[in-house]
């Protein structure tokens, strides 16, 4: 047993080794170099500034003096009845576009992983939403929900102005953010079922296993790993989205869709408050960081 | 009919999918007389092109989807030249870069881009690239270089570095063998990730709406934005028609990279 473990280990030339790794390390920094530079000046830098204008008075405006203020931001962002309005919303919008959509893409992966007739056609259908532009998707929507001239009155035989509506906005907006990830997470889910072995099913089968015996028992465990990926990526997308919702709604109607990177952008670059925008940038990265981080380590935590 | 329910939700999908689709359509084909009649008509009762002409009188879209086309093609190409060694390093070289560089792809993907996009948009400012072009190209070459490189990377890891070493045994240098050897077998991937960072770019609206706010430089998906009105009010067939215009370029990538789906999904289905 321990004969491979205390072979000795081969003889090594004194001096090789640890030229040749600094000559592949210069080799590596040279590779790497064209994209580090624009990565460290126009991202890594920005973050960090970024991070640190949380910590300061800055105004978006040109010549503006700069002061450190430490947490001040902060209190004033916890005090502000707006924040915690807009907080509330992302995460009402962020929990439910991610179960909705990977409820929905679920059930119509598993669909489409069934020989069933028209399979084809599904199948397009199901990734053309990834293919259209964003502000498309918002559009094409808000003529959906067109007060006078849009389908959906059309098809109930109401005239509710549903993006405008205090209580049916936020989820009149939800439906499009399920209709819109859909199809990523769908794809994903199907390459995940097509990756579960056949055999399983098989066994389930002589087993005399029900079908919803076999998907809770087999499918679900086999696709844990996949669903727990996609549903945090889904997560962290849905909760720093931006540009569907300024097109459908602009946040409105008073604020009732203002997620929280509207409420940043709004911050920034229209009252020009730039350090308070950072803050608000600043404390969603780390509760999306907590939230995520909780949700990983319980699903760790039951796989073992 | 043992599998009448699974038709059934199969059907409701599809209606849930389409229906946006089909209503985008059906309201640029109106003209403005139907689309003002107290019930909407699924399908137009006298078809018109009128529309998409109309679009193009109503906004630059012309000017427009050529700025958009220019971005996009300046961005997506720098964004491969440049990361395309770096993925070549990250795939073949272990150790710390390699492990920095794929933290910062999933930084890059969790932190919310407000936070960059603030003192971005003050370097800009401070280098007077606020309102040009090549200001939104800077922006969208960081913005799609994580994904970029993270696509890259996977198609090197997938070209076998036996292959290499042959080479190298048959006397090549590294460049050499990465030329004759590596880049041709990467070509697909490379055009793969072309596409994708093209798509970004052409698709992209918050840092364009930070970015340019001068209506002579504004790229597409703005310009489209702009077809609503500043209260909302819109004509609604030019408003239908400039968005079908606009989502071409995307079909077509998609058009494109479908057999790749299909065959990496059908790839899957054989091995399972």
């Amino acid at each position: 047993m321990t004969a491979t473990a205390t072979r000795p280990a081969p003889p090594r030339r004194p001096h090789a080794r640890p030229r040749r790794i600094s000559r592949q390390t210069r080799e590596m920094w040279l590779l790497m170099l064209p994209a580090l530079v624009p990565v460290l000046l126009f991202s890594v830098g920005p973050l960090l500034y970024g991070i640190g204008l949380a910590f300061t008075d800055a105004r978006n405006t040109r010549n503006h003096e700069t002061s450190f203020t430490g947490l001040e931001n902060l209190f004033d962002l916890l005090s502000a009845e707006d924040f915690w309005s807009s907080f509330r919303i992302g995460m009402i919008w962020a929990v439910s576009v991610t179960v909705l959509q990977f409820l929905a893409a679920l059930g119509l992966a598993l669909l489409l992983n069934e020989n069933l007739r028209f399979r084809g056609v599904a199948r397009v259908l199901a990734v053309v939403p990834w293919a259209m532009p964003p502000v498309v998707i918002g559009l094409m929507w808000k003529l959906v929900y067109h007060p006078d001239a849009g389908i959906l009155n059309g098809l109930l035989g109401t005239h509710v102005n549903w993006l405008a509506d205090f209580s049916l906005a936020l989820p009149a907006i939800i439906v499009v953010g399920v209709w819109t990830g859909m199809p990523q997470t769908t794809v994903v889910l199907l390459a995940g079922l097509q990756g579960i072995p056949r055999e399983l099913y098989e066994a389930g089968e002589v087993d005399g296993a029900s079908r919803w015996r076999r998907f809770w028992n087999i499918t679900l465990p086999q696709l844990r790993p996949v669903i727990v990926a996609i549903t945090s990526l889904d997560f962290v997308w849905n909760i720093n989205q931006f540009g569907l919702v300024y097109v459908l709604t602009q946040g409105g109607p008073g604020g009732q869709t203002r997620l929280p990177m509207l409420f940043a952008y709004e911050e920034a670059f229209r009252y020009r408050f730039a350090g308070y925008a950072s803050m608000l940038g600043l404390a969603m990265a780390i509760v999306v960081l907590a939230v995520l981080g909780l949700y990983l380590w319980r699903q760790l935590r039951e796989t073992r | 009919m043992r599998r009448f329910p699974q038709y059934v939700a199969l059907a409701a999908y599809v209606v849930f999918l389409a229906f946006p689709l089909l209503w985008l359509l059906s309201t640029a084909l109106k003209t403005p007389q139907e689309m003002a009649l107290a019930d909407p008509t699924w399908i137009p009762r006298e078809p018109t092109l009128a529309n998409f002409a109309d679009a193009f009188g109503e906004q630059d879209l012309v000017g427009a989807a050529v700025r958009s086309l220019g971005v996009a093609l300046a961005a997506s190409l720098i964004t491969v030249v440049i990361s395309l060694p770096a993925a070549y390093a990250m795939a073949r070289y272990r150790g710390l870069v390699n492990k920095i560089a794929i933290g910062w792809v999933l930084v890059s993907q969790v932190f919310p881009f407000i936070l960059i996009i603030i003192p971005l948009f003050m370097i800009l400012r401070d280098l007077d690239l606020v309102n040009t072009l090549p200001g939104l190209v800077v922006v969208h070459v960081t913005f799609t270089l994580p994904f970029a490189l993270w696509m890259l990377q996977g198609y090197v890891r997938a070209v076998p570095p036996e292959l290499e070493e042959a080479a190298a045994v048959d006397g090549a240098t590294r460049l050499r063998s990465i030329a004759s050897v590596v880049a041709p077998l990467l070509a697909p991937g490379v055009v793969a990730t072309l596409l994708f960072a093209f798509i970004s770019s052409w698709n992209e609206f918050m840092f364009a709406l930070v970015i340019l706010q001068n209506p002579d430089v504004m790229t597409l998906p703005l310009t489209l934005v702009r077809f609503t009105g500043p209260e909302g009010v819109a004509r609604l067939g030019p408003l239908a028609a400039a968005s079908l215009m606009a989502t071409i370029p995307s079909l077509i990538f998609f058009a494109i990279i479908q057999r790749r789906l299909k065959s990496g999904l059908m790839a899957g289905a054989v091995k399972g």
